[in-house]
């Protein structure tokens, strides 16, 4: 047998350059979160100065008024975003969960249409939301369906701009249920559809769940699509019918924004802090469903 | 026609029971004892090949298993054994590009035949996996989810404690039901797949490695009670354990890896079927004798 080479016994002692080499990379990555989270705090100070000195249960109650500023408030916009919140869930919880069902349990990945759906949900995640507002204004506000410039036309354009992500989450939450659960139902004698009933989709609801809140808390704070189909601007009236005219939360920022009233300006910054709770308490609800519910395989 | 036939199963079942004697499937005569020839054919196996896309698995597989026998298939990994008892219960529908070419008879019924849907074949014929996979339920309800599936009628408690019972774990969890299967041991666990198996009262039960992930203690345990069941179910086990086949089985079929396009292609064929007694000491092929006494394998 050929000789070996001398074996290596001594463990080599670590050096300065290599102490100092490591302590610069973990400052570095503490100093990338502090960039983010500091930005992330000024916002939210800046936001909080302007913003929470108008806040009251009048400034909540109130209709806007486009000429008062201290009797101005966010009804119309509270009621239309809840409005817009249920239709747009109506519409992409059966939907998307269906969708990723039929992709995840049923497609037959080896024909080029599944495939072909696949990639264009995949794409239609990353079109700019703007994008779905003139897809809406188009078809749904005019066009072939015609509902004219009210709630419902607004949910479906907003159920259109989150089914692709609902659909991938749903998808990612409906494949992590193993293989082998779906096996052990099928081999009792369940159908199918029994199977994903009973067992794929009580054990992926929680993720579902998860993905739908986190997508409706995406569709409230869209503020684009709704201006392209023509969302009302203070309007001193709620929504009290899917054939209504409406305003949302975004958009009564927006124009308030625009207000060359130093006063209004600041109801805006109100109406972000409000908004900012909502998104919070959504996102929360979505956090605690999952570390509550989530299945652990 | 189906659930008839389970209706009359459990009856005669029940019947059984109370007189504790062996209960018989429905259509069948008691096992006869005396010379080979005389024993009742359950599965009538007549030139199997099965096809991954091009690939194909396993060749020319022939042979009969027998009801109240305990019949082991034995081979090297890659052989074929998974794949062809997978085709017992029509589990490899379940793979898309699979097919399978030849026939196998069941009672006297071709089990690929165009008028035989797989779902009332997984009901008649049960199937244990290599991993436990119990369902992220109670106790109750993972030996429940099949007779509810099935619609089977009479009182569920009943059900479940005669299922647990036979797959020797009722008095273990009868304090427990309620609890979640995921909490208990492997062996536990496995045991539980067992008597969920068992809980739609099928014919035959499958049985693919279903030792591999237990410790020495657990396996003597399911041995135990594979022992016991053979009273009143046919069984076939995959086993990579030589020892397993040799303790448990009545029959064993040797299977062999067959190489093709230098190494690329793997083929798996049947090299030996006969006695337990006969594989272990006195094989016909050279193949089979090198891989029981360890020379291979």
């Amino acid at each position: 047998m050929a000789a070996r080479a001398a074996r290596q016994t001594v463990i080599p002692k670590s050096t300065g350059s290599d102490r100092a080499f490591s302590a610069f990379f973990h400052a570095l990555m503490y100093g990338a979160i502090g960039i983010s989270m500091l930005a992330l705090l000024t916002l939210l100070y800046d936001v909080a100065r302007d913003g929470v000195p108008s806040i009251s249960w009048n400034f909540i109650t109130s209709f806007p008024s486009r000429i008062i500023p201290e009797s101005s408030g966010i009804q119309s916009a509270l009621y239309g975003t809840l409005f817009l919140m249920v239709v747009c869930a109506t519409i992409v919880v059966p939907l998307g969960i269906a969708t990723a069902i039929y992709l995840e349990e049923y497609a037959d990945r080896t024909r080029w249409w599944n495939r072909l759906v696949e990639v264009n949900i995949q794409n239609l995640a990353a079109v700019p939301s703007v994008v779905y507002g003139i897809l809406g204004l188009a078809f749904i506000v005019r066009g072939p369906i015609s509902l004219g410039r009210t709630v419902l036309a607004g949910g479906i354009t907003l159920a259109l701009l989150v089914l692709p992500v609902v659909i991938i989450v749903a998808r990612e939450a409906i494949r992590a249920v193993p293989p082998s659960i779906r096996e052990g139902s099928l081999a009792l004698g369940a159908t199918q559809w029994q199977t994903i009933w009973k067992q794929v989709l009580p054990g992926s609801i929680a993720g579902i769940a998860t993905g739908v809140i986190l997508a409706l808390s995406r569709a409230i704070g869209e503020t684009a699509p709704l201006l392209v189909i023509g969302a009302a601007v203070n309007p001193r009236f709620n929504p009290d019918g899917l054939g209504s005219a409406f305003t949302a939360l975004p958009i009564q920022i927006f124009a308030w924004t625009q207000d060359p009233n130093r006063e209004f300006v600041d109801l805006a910054a109100a109406t972000i802090v409000v908004m900012m709770v909502l998104l919070l308490l959504m996102n929360s609800l979505a956090i605690f469903l999952r570390n509550r519910y989530e299945q652990k395989w | 026609m189906a659930e008839n036939v389970t209706d009359q199963r459990r009856q005669e079942d029940e019947a059984a029971a109370s007189s504790s004697s062996p209960s018989t499937p429905e259509g069948l005569t008691a096992p006869a004892k005396g010379p080979r020839f005389k024993r009742d054919v359950i599965f009538d196996v007549e030139d199997i090949n099965v096809y991954y896309g091009d690939h194909k698995a396993i060749r020319d597989v022939t042979l009969d298993l027998h009801v109240n026998e305990i019949t082991a298939l034995i081979g090297p990994s890659g052989c074929g054994k998974s794949t062809f008892i997978r085709c017992l219960n029509r589990m490899n529908d379940l793979i898309p590009s699979a097919r399978v070419d030849g026939k196998i008879v069941y009672h006297g019924e071709d089990l690929y035949g165009s008028d035989i849907d797989a779902v009332q074949v997984r009901k008649r014929i049960g199937m244990v996996f290599q991993k436990p996979n119990p369902f992220p339920k109670s106790i109750y309800d993972n030996i429940a989810f099949g007779p509810r599936v099935m619609g089977m009628k009479g009182d569920m408690d009943e059900i479940v404690e005669r299922a647990l019972k036979r797959g020797a774990l009722w008095d273990e969890v009868k304090d427990r039901l309620k609890t979640n299967a995921f909490g208990m041991s492997g062996g536990q666990q496995q045991r539980l797949c067992i008597a969920r198996a068992l809980a739609t009262e099928p014919d035959v039960l499958l049985m693919d490695e279903p030792c591999s992930a237990l410790d020495p203690i657990s396996t003597g345990r399911i041995e135990d009670l594979m022992s016991e069941l053979k009273q009143e179910y046919s069984i076939v086990i995959v086993t990579h354990n030589m020892q397993q086949a040799a303790r448990v089985s009545d029959m064993t079929a040797f299977f062999t890896v067959e190489l093709h396009d230098e190494g690329k292609s793997r083929t798996g064929a049947i090299v030996e079927f006969d006695e337990t007694d006969k594989i272990f000491t006195n094989p016909e092929d050279k193949r089979t004798e090198d891989y029981v006494t360890g020379k291979f394998g």
